[in-house]
């Protein structure tokens, strides 16, 4: 699978995993659908970066600091909109930045070399 | 007197066997190693200067079809172009009567000798390696009939070689119309059919396939393929075919499976084609399913979770945050 997609599609489904977890938070429950939305889009946008990223960069250990790190940025943005939750958002968003940097390099397809 | 006598004689037997080069292009350097139809020796072509295999008859014998063997061998390298078959430069008759046939000379190890410094992985990509020069030969169809660990050499660059073909033999039902003109050059003759095809056993024994063994006639390029799974057995187990390795844990049954299909009595359950072999070694040593082993679902698990440890890991540790989330949150 295209790295790029790869990425999006995982980083989609595990941002729509954080926000639903939501709803264990019962203060949450009232607003669970637009925490998963805002969840998702957070994955999607973190998925597009850290495959692109996969593209260009062919290495599993940069791949995987680089996954975290966007992963650690965006989710410290979140957390800053919160004004609070650091730890409950930021180790989740790390996590699935580093899992999502992890795939793109390990399971992702680079581009098709061009024939001239 | 009498062992001055034999010594004579042993030394005159030795002298009788080293080939007159007169009137060749080769000087002779040195004696490399005897086969089962002549010797080989170490020459240099003194017009391209540089060192070549000659492959020479023993003394006319009883069997003097030899001649037509190593004269069909030489035919059939020189046919099979492939960086896995050993160029063939020349053959031809000497001043002796002797024939001979001049190939590349290879410096390197048989795979026999080879596989003793190599762990499992890379034993079995050399297997992949013997099985694309033979799948290239029955494409055309040829049909080795000796393949065995002495057959199969590994040049100083790593390059993999198969080695004698002096039993093969040519199927011309698989061969493609241009190459009609090889097969018709190859044929055996009707001496030679007398040898290699009406009944008489030529090959390794476990090595050979039962159908060759019993002496059929119509045997194809599947005899090849149980010599092939002979000598996975072999690369496992390191001795002479005969037993299948034991399956130790999970790891060696794919491999057992494998053997066990390649090496099937009958050739129809065999794996009709060396990269159909090679498809089932690639899929093991890629932690893919292997068509010759119906796994279990607990195997199937094992071998997915091999393959994508980290993967699995990382998932599993994500998950369990969660969870530990969800239940801080709770409390």
């Amino acid at each position: 699978m295209n790295k790029v997609f790869l990425g999006l599609l995982l980083g989609a489904i595990l941002g729509a995993i954080d926000g639903l977890t939501a709803w264990f938070t019962p203060e949450a429950r009232a607003e669970i659908a637009g925490i998963v939305i805002g969840s998702t889009i957070k994955g999607i946008i973190a998925g597009i970066l850290i495959g692109v990223f996969a593209r260009k960069v062919h290495s599993l250990a940069l791949g995987i600091v680089f996954g975290l790190g966007v992963g650690l940025l965006l989710a410290f943005i979140v957390a800053q909109m919160q004004h609070g939750y650091y730890f409950q958002i930021m180790l989740p968003g790390g996590m699935v930045g580093l899992i999502v940097g992890y795939a793109t390099q390990r399971y992702g397809r680079g581009p098709k070399l061009q024939q001239t | 007197m009498k062992s001055l006598s034999d010594r004579v004689v042993a030394r005159l037997q030795a002298d009788m066997q080293i080939p007159d080069l007169s009137g060749t292009r080769y000087n002779l350097l040195r004696y490399v190693a005897c086969g089962g139809m002549g010797s080989v020796w170490l020459a240099e072509d003194t017009v391209l200067k540089r060192r070549v295999a000659l492959k020479v008859l023993d003394l006319a014998g009883p069997a003097d079809d030899l001649d037509v063997r190593l004269l069909r061998e030489a035919l059939i390298l020189a046919s099979l172009e492939h960086p896995g078959m050993v160029p063939v430069y020349d053959a031809g008759t000497l001043a002796d009567g002797r024939a001979f046939c001049c190939m590349k000379y290879v410096e390197g190890q048989t795979l026999a000798q080879r596989i003793a410094t190599l762990n499992l992985p890379d034993r079995l990509r050399l297997l992949e390696r013997v099985a694309e020069p033979l799948d290239f030969a029955h494409a055309r169809g040829f049909i080795h009939r000796d393949l065995k660990p002495d057959n199969v050499m590994i040049g100083a660059f790593g390059e993999v070689l198969v080695m004698d073909w002096g039993l093969a033999k040519v199927g011309v039902t698989s061969l493609e119309a241009g190459e009609t003109e090889i097969a018709t050059a190859v044929q055996p003759t009707q001496n030679s059919l007398r040898v290699t095809d009406q009944g008489s056993v030529l090959g390794t024994r476990g090595y050979m396939s039962p159908e060759q063994a019993r002496g059929d006639i119509e045997v194809d390029h599947r005899t090849d393929i149980f010599s092939l799974g002979a000598i996975l057995t072999f690369m496992l187990t390191g001795s002479a075919p005969g037993e299948l390795p034991a399956a130790s844990g999970s790891v060696l049954r794919p491999l057992r499976a494998i053997c066990e299909k390649a090496m099937a009595g009958d050739p129809n359950a065999r794996y009709q084609s060396a990269r159909g072999m090679t498809a089932d070694i690639t899929h093991y040593l890629n932690g893919e399913p292997v068509s010759a082993y119906p796994e279990g679902l607990l195997e199937r698990s094992g071998r997915v979770f091999t393959r994508h440890r980290t993967a699995v890991v990382l998932v599993a540790v994500y998950l369990i945050m969660r969870v530990l989330f969800i239940l801080f949150e709770r409390r």
